[in-house]
């Protein structure tokens, strides 16, 4: 026995080739698989891609590390579908990439929020949340109301998600500088938010 | 699911599983039997490893893991297409603990649902029921307190922007509201909204400070402009969703510089609609609790 594993723990990349080999079996049954599915690359019914404002927005809920408080992920349990509406589904991230599912909750979901609180709601909320909600643990993001996008690679970022098979128009991409410039970070947060979840309108 | 992918992930786990336990019975196979004192003959640094076997108890809970495994993938999903003896799925688990729930409740709500606001008030536990949806869904931003804050009205000053009836709350929450205050600064120019805001605050009894001749003018371009909605003595329109302006009761500011800001600019105050959210029931228990906040009966 003892000589059998010597030749294994003596030779690395033989080693190596075993370790990918145990644990590959995984991903290759879990994962592989969902490359290939429907449910996982269709965008379900009305699913249209980010607007360049909600795209900048996105970027904005990505730098502000948005996702590490706030998941997007409704999961099909009734306590998660009473408070936050119809679960996730798949087809609703396919323009996402990456996508922003998230996997931990100090604040609410987020999936559903777009169209529940209005504009000026979020506005006066990401300013300072303690305005609306007194105990609120939130962090303040005043400055985003000051910072104006160029719009300058709004277009190019559109054209590296066609690449991924999100379907913009030339029309679009040409479109997306004049769309965002002189837009606030503020105007694309909440524009972003706005759209979360709306294109599934059923409660359940 | 294709053909193709069900007998991958059939065969991969079938493959994965033989090749686990052939592991685990070949090395319990080529190891002794009994505790000796012999090493691996590793030595590193003086430090050695005796060569013994796996004990009883940890290979028994090997194998008992790999009885589980035959057993889950049988009795649940996990083989491709293969549904599992109970055909358990997510969303089935779903719909069953929400059926249970919905025999429970659907009967109570649907009976609120029935019952006009104005009995509801005598009925604590409909009221506490259309409090707990009012503190998940409307506190945010009309407070937990229904005090409201800047830009979102209290619900406790019987001031309505929409009416205060329990049919015009109800509208409210069911279809929204969207407030259209137009933006007058090209229209007024800055002098103008100057004076139309220190005439507006004169309104409610404020003090504006402003000289006569300004007020005079603020008058003029109020009866010329803001009447239409906000009515020739001020006093708002509820079909239009213009407040009152004589009640000293500010939703965005009473200083000079706010209301100067709000004519401005314009004010488009929107309550989103809550009747696919939260559906019709529902808002009718909110509708009753809001409506109690400015008409509790002096209940024993």
């Amino acid at each position: 026995m003892a000589s059998r594993h010597e030749i294994i723990e003596k030779n690395v990349a033989l080693l190596v080739v075993l370790v990918l080999v145990a644990i590959s079996f995984g991903s290759l049954v879990e994962i592989v698989p969902l490359f290939f599915q429907k449910e996982t690359t269709q965008p379900v019914a009305g699913l249209k891609p980010y607007s360049a404002l909600q795209l900048e927005g996105r970027d904005i809920y990505i730098r502000e590390g948005c996702v590490g408080c706030h998941s997007q992920m409704i999961r099909p349990l009734r306590a998660e579908v009473e408070r936050y509406g119809h679960y996730s589904v798949a087809g609703e991230s396919v323009y996402d990439h990456p996508f922003l599912w998230g996997s931990k909750r100090t604040g609410p979901d987020l999936a559903r929020v777009g169209g529940r609180y209005s504009d000026d709601w979020h506005r006066a909320h990401l300013i300072n949340p303690r305005d609306l909600v007194p105990r609120s643990i939130m962090p303040a993001y005043p400055f985003l109301a000051e910072r104006t996008l160029d719009g300058k690679l709004t277009g190019a970022k559109m054209e590296a998600l066609r690449k991924l098979g999100v379907p913009y128009s030339d029309a679009d991409i040409d479109g997306a500088e004049q769309a965002v410039q002189g837009k606030t970070e503020l105007d694309a947060l909440v524009a972003y938010l706005q759209g979360l979840g709306t294109v599934i309108t059923d409660k359940r | 699911m294709s053909t193709f992918w069900h007998w991958w992930i059939v065969l991969l786990t079938i493959a994965c599983l033989a090749l686990v336990t052939w592991i685990l019975f070949a090395t319990r196979h080529a190891q002794r039997k009994d505790i000796t004192e012999e090493t691996t003959g590793h030595d590193h640094d003086g430090i050695e490893e005796y060569d013994n076997p796996l004990p009883h108890w940890w290979f028994l809970l090997f194998v008992i893991t790999l009885v589980f495994t035959a057993g889950y993938l049988i009795l649940y999903p996990g083989m491709g297409y293969w549904a599992g003896v109970f055909g358990w799925t997510s969303t089935g688990e779903l719909e069953r603990t929400e059926l249970k729930h919905e025999r429970r409740y659907a009967p109570e709500f649907a009976r609120y649902g029935a019952t006009p606001v104005e009995e509801l008030l005598n009925n604590p536990r409909a009221l506490k029921m259309g409090q707990r949806i009012y503190l998940n869904n409307c506190a945010v931003c009309h407070g937990t307190d229904a005090g409201g804050s800047f830009g979102f009205p209290s619900l406790l000053d019987d001031n309505w922007l929409y009416g205060g009836t329990p049919e015009a709350i109800k509208t409210t929450l069911l279809y929204g509201r969207k407030g259209a205050m137009p933006a007058w600064e090209a229209i007024l120019g800055e002098q103008g909204v100057r004076q139309v805001a220190s005439y507006t605050r004169e309104l409610s009894g404020i003090d504006s400070g402003a000289n006569p001749n300004d007020l005079a003018a603020g008058k003029t371009i109020f009866q010329n402009n803001c009447t239409v909605c906000h009515g020739a003595d001020g006093k708002g329109n509820l079909t239009l969703g213009a407040p009152n302006l004589t009640n000293n009761i500010w939703l965005y500011g009473s200083t000079q510089a706010r209301v100067e800001y709000t004519i401005r600019r314009g004010r488009n105050g929107v309550m989103p609609p809550w009747k696919d959210i939260l559906g019709e029931d529902k808002v009718h228990l909110v509708t009753a609790y809001v409506y109690s906040l400015t008409h509790k009966e002096p209940e024993g």
